[in-house]
């Protein structure tokens, strides 16, 4: 499904002293097939934003108690917004939100809190049982619960049975997310997935996403703070600050604006700060950042440096 | 879930946020006695004028104050209608040649009149209780009270720990509620219904929140337990603070008006004579 959005804005506690307007604006689109990258600091809106994706918060005009104002005569007028995810118009307070949210899939932030039944199963069971229209069969149910624990990477025999607060950090984290993609969504938004999972976890956590992506689920939101997991995985990147979308960019593009990102706070990724380095030393290496990409391109700008080397000044070089 | 006054504080500055919080809540107390002594509408009108400069010089908006009530309407509504009807009075209303009486409910004139005294009473306590909740952060608050309930360790009350425990909880109330948010967040984002259904359905959807919520907090109470042991804290004698409480000018006029305003109403009790 094809995510739109056209100058959203959204102001938290409104009319209030605590009011915090916490989206400014914001214009995106994400196109159905990508694995969109969501960075920026804590505060900067982008969990807002998200959880605009499903109807978890909504806009003034698609809550219940909404009545239109009349605008204002010789106010200025906004510009008509747009919030689309797919089909569904998330400035209608008609919209089927539940059905909505079986669409789009939501693994939040530390997903294991969500946890609570007595079996695994009946945890992953949860939002699958939740969404259906009419009571589901049992061996559908087993049959969908099965598939969704097998695709995380879980023995479905060994876990089921068990209470999901037995498994360990990694594993439970498997079953929440196995909770979310139980109902099969198109959309898939992650808040930092890979939080406080070991080197190993995080990599499987990644190749699992992909594995997903290239099955059935087709888009894929992805918010992180690790850029380097950024510049490995996403098609595009999105970048918050203040409310505001700064860019909307491939990482390849992204990364090489070092000093756009250094003026917003954020890291670069670990290539991207040796092609920095190297930058400054007068030697440019065109690469996506990636550790592997990155590294290739480096041996082959030195292979032919040495090249060009042992042809001028013969048997010297090699420095690197 | 996010409009729970109490412990909301209101951070504004102000005459009343200045006063020491023993003073603060020593005046509450003082406010509660004068307003229980109070036989007659003498009183209350005096208690209600000091309520007035309470929340005029709290600069707190008077929504805000009044946003408090909600919680302690039904109590005001169920004591009103109990003393309208059971009140035992003399005088019976009568309506129309009517009288209202049907075998033991008894509308009368006094019932009447003492309905309105403890909507009035409710109203002013729970109005002034808010005002210092709303003035006073809850770590101040429990300083004062700690400080206030000192002499109780001569009779081996550990009232350290009792206002450490309280100031913990306080403490943790916008964190659980924060915490509440993103535990339903998840459990809506996969299809759980919190606001449609039956009480029985209804009392079922609140397992799924109410089972991590709980978990967390055991969690988090082992936490921050072994983060203090590991600063050595035993919650012995001779702790310094690193908020020192501390009276100023302001607080002897507030225990100065509230002495005047309990004196008043015992004199108006003596001296005027009582109304209907």
């Amino acid at each position: 499904m094809r995510i739109e959005a056209e100058h959203i804005n959204y102001t938290y506690n409104p009319g209030t002293e605590f009011a915090v307007q916490a989206l400014k604006d914001i214009s995106l689109t994400i196109e159905e097939g990508e694995f969109f990258g969501v960075v920026g600091h804590t505060g900067s809106g982008k969990s807002t934003f998200i959880q605009h994706l499903n109807g978890l918060i909504l806009q003034p005009s698609a809550q219940k108690k909404y009545r239109p104002k009349k605008p204002k005569k010789g106010a200025p007028v906004p510009p008509p917004s747009v919030l689309k995810v797919g089909g569904f118009d998330l400035l209608n307070k008609k919209t089927d939100f539940r059905a909505l949210r079986s669409k789009v899939g939501m693994v939040f932030q530390y997903p294991e809190v969500q946890l609570f039944a007595e079996t695994v199963f009946d945890d992953v069971a949860f939002g699958l049982k939740n969404f259906a229209k009419e009571p589901l069969k049992p061996e559908a149910i087993e049959e969908a619960v099965r598939s969704a624990l097998e695709t995380v990477g879980l023995d479905y025999a060994e876990v089921k049975d068990k209470s999901p607060f037995d498994l360990s950090g990694g594993q439970k984290r498997r079953v929440a997310i196995a909770g979310v993609i139980v109902t099969r969504p198109e959309v898939l938004v992650l808040d930092e997935p890979a939080a406080g999972l070991d080197p190993l976890g995080k990599k499987e956590l990644m190749a699992l996403l992909h594995r997903l992506h290239a099955d059935w689920c087709k888009t894929v939101v992805f918010v992180s703070h690790d850029m380097d997991e950024v510049a490995e995985n996403c098609s595009r990147v999105a970048v918050f600050a203040d409310g505001q979308i700064k860019y909307v960019l491939t990482p390849r593009a992204l990364f090489s604006k070092f000093d756009e990102l250094d003026a917003l706070g954020l890291e670069l990724p670990a290539a991207a700060k040796i092609a920095r380095l190297l930058h400054e030393e007068g030697i440019d290496i065109e690469s996506d950042f990636t550790p592997d990409d990155f590294a290739e391109k480096a041996a082959a700008y030195l292979s032919a440096r040495l090249g060009q080397t042992e042809k001028t000044e013969k048997g010297e070089g090699g420095e690197a | 879930m996010k409009d729970v006054t109490f412990g909301q504080y209101y951070p504004v500055e102000s005459f009343v946020h200045k006063c020491d919080p023993r003073a603060k809540i020593l005046f509450l107390i003082g406010y509660l006695v004068a307003v229980f002594l109070s036989a007659d509408f003498y009183g209350l009108a005096a208690c209600a004028v000091v309520l007035v400069l309470c929340v005029a010089f709290s600069r707190v908006p008077v929504r805000s104050v009044l946003r408090s009530i909600k919680g302690v309407l039904f109590l005001i509504v169920f004591t009103a209608i109990l003393n309208l009807l059971f009140y035992q009075g003399e005088t019976t209303v009568v309506i129309a040649d009517v009288p209202l009486k049907w075998g033991i409910i008894n509308i009368t004139v006094e019932g009447i009149r003492f309905m309105i005294f403890v909507i009035c009473r409710i109203f002013m306590l729970v109005m002034v209780s808010a005002i210092l909740t709303l003035t006073t952060t809850p770590v101040s608050l429990t300083d004062g009270l700690e400080s206030l309930l000192t002499p109780l360790k001569w009779i081996r009350v550990p009232v350290h720990a009792l206002a450490l425990v309280m100031s913990i909880a306080l403490r943790m109330i916008p964190t659980l509620m924060d915490e509440i948010d993103r535990i339903m967040n998840a459990q809506k984002a996969r299809g759980a219904d919190f606001s449609s259904g039956g009480p029985v359905k209804r009392v079922k959807a609140v397992i799924p929140v109410l089972i991590p919520l709980l978990l967390s907090a055991l969690r988090r109470a082992e936490e921050l337990g072994d983060a203090m042991e590991a600063r050595c804290y035993t919650g012995s004698e001779h702790r310094t603070r690193y908020k020192k409480l501390t009276f100023t000018w302001r607080d002897p006029l507030i225990a100065l008006l509230c002495a005047a305003l309990i004196a008043g109403v015992v004199l108006m009790n003596v001296y005027l004579p009582p109304i209907l």
